[in-house]
């Protein structure tokens, strides 16, 4: 699936047409997880450990099912044995087995006639537990003494000596560091703290689980992949695939949050247990207490440099805390930490630690904002310590085509280069500042992935075509979607409606992560759209009774080629698509693949900001990103996804955090003290898509949704400290903190 | 659950009174419907005063004005005479929360629910503000900084609910000014906040000062303002003030902020706060 080698002129990738699921939206008639009803329905509830970690000796709920309107208590005895490490590891998650391992863990559930009852019972089920020390932190969950949380977990094949709630080890890079530091006129090395942030999203986990006595189930949940959830679940309840169907409703934001299961699995037990469908929606509190976080994280970064900018070694030793159970989220921020440059010896390496906290789940670039951060920030060090210009130094190290990148594998054509440059040109990033004010600047790295992905259009009869895709639309992927098989088919956009469609009408889909759909959903529409115009052809040929490769395909119409050229009336999509039952039946076209040709994706941010000397809190005044999209299908869209990112990254970087007390509770599951930017919070951010293809895709799509976050960590960061005069090295930036370093 | 909507004053004093468990009065609901949702209070009875006469009237009295008791922030703030006589209270009305919220929220449920970041409560007690009550004993006048007596805590008696707040005169060469530090520019709770009101005399000295704090100690506090007096606000005396703010404050360590943090941002807020009342009452130094 290489990009098109003819160079062609688009008529509709790059135009902005309004999305299909806009009027929905707007006006409430879109279903998302929480409006889906069933007759007879049952509302389901979850009970949850009140402490950060306990041994659960017994659970007595012989009181709760006593209460009139209670159908059914389920707790993890209701599962199946999961296989493999990582799918009893969600399992655990999604409800305690002998231990609660975090506060807020789910220990049972009830469904019961209504909301009011369910809470009522929540309250007559006896849990015994008999509590254990317990640990929240990096620095004490790796002390010789600290509470272990699962001995069984420990990091396979680690040296004598790591402590043992260590699960993963990291470990890349290439060439003499020793060397590289001996060519530095200047070496830096520093440490850096973060904090557990959550993706945000505005609709808790909600869904609807309805499982009959024969085994058969359906679920309707909020997702960003349900073939996922299909195959958890149906691990989880020991069914078979073809037994249940999952459907994905609306979703309102997942940001990587919703690529796993949480309640899912505990509404289909209690269905299959009362015989009733079952509804479940989490509350704020419950969002925050048992999905989400990030991963927080400790970081030495030493970087050497010579007196012109160039950076001759690097070295970084992360480590993260993922919750309480095993993550290997360390590996990519290890990945992402060097990737934006081309290093002669470089090495980073990291752990992930075991804590009494939820689950880290994934969340836009997972790992690269904590991974990068560091890296970027003590850059930014160095060139104030140098004299540096902070984007001269970044070209004069930025990797590029043909560069061996810091993770092992060679770049294809890539775009930082462009990226930089396009941010020094820019007039912001040569617009004077006032007093109190910094400016940042930061690079940051993706990967972007590819996948499995199915695509199926069916031509219609009256000249319109009908999409099915397997993966939620959560950024205006049918719009996209739509558009590039309008391009392909030559038909306007109008013409096409896209769905998504259940586990059970089209083939297997990787989730909506990964910043693929657009590439790997979008190459399959090309490709599925491909695939009908040749059956398209191909009637057409007959019809003419020449070749079917004398007909060629352009502009919505078969039209007579080579020798046959102008002898017959070309014919429309709709001319072909009325007669089809005539000339062989209905027309569709389908693709499947396991696309691996994800361009990387990179992105450069400004940020300017002013901070009151007096109380340390920050202002935003000006921010812009810079990202290479490869080709921006809907500029829009392209252009929200920087917007968003930038946004949640402002966020991660000013005031978001988990806080744990003494106790190991969590003390700020709330929006009230859980501080994600308000929009009067930031500023217009503007956006500025520079496209350089992607080798890999028909169009030179690249993936831009995870890149955006990863570079305002260290963008704010550097221009907090630069308004300030003095470095802060650990986020969030809260004004108490800010104040604190002002005042040294 | 009981829910009673009830029309007079002497009805709602009965229901109040009458109730055995827990009774709560429910005026914008901001406070207390979100508390029972998140299981914090779950009330036996709840009077809603937004159906008793006169409760949602703005009245001018002797000078001032006296606002009933279920009269929304929005409504406050589009009231043009209370806005002029006591442009402070009415900022720190309307700053709390949102849009959706202004229209609900009120003042008496500001200082009711007693918390200690209430944001209209400095600013009602800097103004000398006057809650009227009604209760089992009839009606009694009490000063509004008297009413919170610790977090969650009130000086009502049982049965009794405030009806109405009268914010009094002002003379000449007088204002007052409400700021609040939250980490977000909106949807916040003060970490610190500082209520000041002033009066000048014809040369432009400072005659009188009233400086209330919030967020920093269980309740508001009062803070000796003399510092100011016979001054014109020179950089002396708001440092002096901010000094006085700084160690009246009692804060505590928690979520929100460092005590730390809260006793040095409390003295800049009542700086700033206490040059805007000077611009406001027309006196430039
Ligand atoms: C999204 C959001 C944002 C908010 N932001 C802020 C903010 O920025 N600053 C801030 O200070 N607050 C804020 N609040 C809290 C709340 O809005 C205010 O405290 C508001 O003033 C409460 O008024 P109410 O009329 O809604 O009170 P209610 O909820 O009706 O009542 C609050 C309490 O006072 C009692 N009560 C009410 N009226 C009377 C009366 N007349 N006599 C006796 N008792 C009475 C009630 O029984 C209850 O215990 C916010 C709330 C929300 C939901």
């Amino acid at each position: 699936m290489a990009l098109d080698t003819e160079k062609r002129e688009f008529k509709i990738i790059g135009t902005r047409p309004l999305r299909p699921d806009g009027i929905d939206k707007v006006t409430g008639r879109a279903l998302y997880g929480a409006d889906m009803v069933a007759p007879g329905m049952l509302e389901g509830k979850i009970l949850r450990s009140p402490h950060a970690h306990a041994r659960i000796v017994s659970i007595d709920a012989s009181a709760a099912l006593a209460l009139q309107g209670v159908k059914a208590v389920v707790t993890a005895s209701d599962f199946s044995e999961a296989k493999g490490e990582l799918m009893q590891n969600i399992l655990e998650n999604c409800m305690a087995q002998d231990k609660a391992l975090y506060h807020g863990h789910a220990v049972a559930a009830v469904a019961a006639t209504s909301e009011t009852i369910a809470k009522q019972a929540l309250k007559l089920i006896k849990v015994d537990y008999e509590v254990l020390p317990h640990v929240t932190e990096i620095e004490d969950a790796v002390k010789p003494d600290a509470p272990v949380l699962r001995p069984d977990r420990r990091a396979k094949g680690a040296p004598e000596g790591t402590p043992a709630n260590i699960t993963n080890l990291s470990n890349f890079g290439h060439g003499d560091l020793e060397a590289g530091f001996a060519k530095a006129d200047l070496i830096i090395e520093r440490s850096f703290r973060t904090e557990s942030t959550h993706q945000g999203y505005i609709e808790p986990h909600a869904c609807l689980a309805s499982m009959g006595p024969d085994g058969k189930a359906d679920l309707w949940c909020c997702t960003q992949g349900h073939y996922a959830v299909r195959d958890m679940c149906a691990s989880f309840l020991g069914m078979s695939l073809s037994q249940l169907r999952v459907t994905a409703s609306e979703i309102g934001g997942g940001f990587g949050g919703k690529t796993v299961v949480f309640i899912e699995p505990v509404a289909l037990a209690l269905s299959r247990k009362a015989g009733k469908p079952v509804k479940m929606a989490m509350t704020r509190e419950e969002v925050f207490k048992a999905s989400g976080p990030t991963p927080s994280s400790l970081a030495d970064i030493k970087i050497g440099m010579t007196k012109g900018g160039k950076i001759t070694a690097a070295h970084a030793k992360l480590r993260f805390q993922g919750g309480a159970f095993p993550s290997g989220t360390i590996d990519l921020g290890a990945m992402c930490a060097f990737a934006a440059y081309d290093l002669e010896a470089v090495r980073a390496e990291g752990f992930n630690v075991m804590t009494n906290r939820p689950r880290e789940a994934a969340y836009r670039a997972p790992g690269a904002p904590i991974g990068v951060y560091p890296v970027e920030a003590l850059i930014d060090e160095l060139c104030i310590e140098l004299g540096l210009d902070p984007l001269d130094v970044r070209l004069l190290n930025a990797a590029d085509k043909g560069t061996k990148s810091s993770y092992g594998p060679t770049f294809e054509a890539i775009g930082l280069k462009a990226t930089l440059e396009a941010a020094k040109a820019h007039r912001h990033y040569n617009t004077p500042l006032g007093p109190n004010q910094g400016r940042g600047v930061s690079c940051g790295f993706w990967f972007n992935f590819g996948g499995s992905t199915s695509v199926s259009m069916s031509v219609n009869d009256d000249g319109t075509v009908a999409v099915t895709e397997g993966n939620p639309d959560i950024g205006g992927s049918r719009a996209s979607v739509g558009m590039m098989a309008a391009e392909e088919l030559g038909i306007p956009y109008e013409n096409i409606r896209t769905i998504v469609a259940d586990t059970n009408s089209i083939g297997f889909n990787d989730p909506t992560h990964g910043s693929r759909v657009t590439f790997s959903v979008g190459l399959a529409t090309i490709e599925a759209a491909r695939d009908a115009i040749k059956k398209m052809c191909t009637r057409v040929a007959k019809i003419w009774d020449i070749d079917p490769d004398a007909v060629m395909w352009e502009d919505g119409h078969a039209r007579p080629a080579g020798e046959n050229a102008g002898n017959y009336e070309p014919m429309s999509l709709a001319e072909i698509a009325a007669i089809a039952s005539k000339t062989g039946g209905p027309i569709a076209g389908h693709y499947e693949v396991n696309a691996d040709s994800a361009g990387v994706s990179f992105g450069v941010h400004l940020a300017d900001i002013e901070v009151d000397p007096e109380t340390g809190f920050s202002t935003v005044l000006r921010y812009t990103v810079f990202q290479d999209a490869g080709k921006a299908i809907h500029p829009a869209y392209v252009e929200g996804q920087m917007q968003g990112g930038a946004a949640q990254g402002i966020g991660w970087a000013m005031n978001e955090e988990y806080i744990y007390g003494k106790d190991g509770l969590l003390q700020n599951a709330g929006f009230l003290d859980y501080r994600i930017p308000v929009a009067s919070d930031l500023p217009p951010i503007e956006a500025v898509i520079l496209e350089i293809p992607n080798p890999g895709h028909p169009y030179g799509v690249r993936g831009v949704g995870e890149t955006a976050i990863v570079p305002p960590l260290a963008a704010v960061s550097n221009a907090v400290s630069r308004a300030i005069g003095k470095r802060m090295r650990a986020l969030p930036m809260s004004p108490p903190k800010i104040l604190k370093v002002i005042k040294g | 659950m009981q829910y009673a909507a009830p029309k007079s004053v002497q009805d709602a004093v009965e229901l109040l009174a009458g109730e055995a468990g827990v009774a709560h009065v429910l005026a914008g609901g901001t406070d207390v419907l979100v508390q029972m949702k998140m299981g914090m209070v779950e009330p036996d009875l709840l009077v809603d005063i937004k159906h008793i006469t006169r409760l949602k009237d703005i009245t001018a009295e002797a000078g001032g004005f006296r606002i009933g008791a279920a009269v929304s922030g929005a409504e406050l703030g589009e009231h043009a005479g209370v806005g002029t006589l006591w442009p402070g209270v009415v900022e720190a009305v309307e700053l709390i929360g949102s849009t959706q919220v202004q229209g609900r929220a009120t003042m008496a449920g500001n200082l009711c629910n007693a918390s200690p970041a209430g944001d209209s409560v400095p600013a009602m007690a800097a103004a000398g503000a006057v809650a009227r009550i009604a209760g089992p004993d009839g009606t009694r006048d009490c000063l509004v900084a008297d009413i919170p007596t610790a977090p969650g805590r009130t000086s009502l008696g049982n049965g009794e609910f405030i009806t109405s707040i009268f914010l009094p005169a002002r003379p000449e060469n007088a204002s007052d000014a409400y700021l609040r530090f939250i980490p977000r520019t909106e949807m916040d709770i003060a970490v610190a906040s500082a209520a000041v009101s002033l009066e000048f005399d014809t040369e432009g000295k400072c005659s009188a000062a009233t400086v209330i704090l919030g967020a920093v100690g269980p309740t508001i506090l009062n803070v000796n303002a003399d510092c100011l007096l016979g001054t014109t606000l020179d950089d002396a005396a708001l440092e002096a003030l901010a000094a006085a703010c700084s160690a009246t404050a009692i804060p505590i360590d928690d979520k929100r902020g460092t005590a730390e943090f809260r006793k040095d941002v409390v003295g800049v807020l009542a700086k700033r706060a206490a040059k805007i009342a000077q611009t406001r009452a027309g006196v430039t130094s």
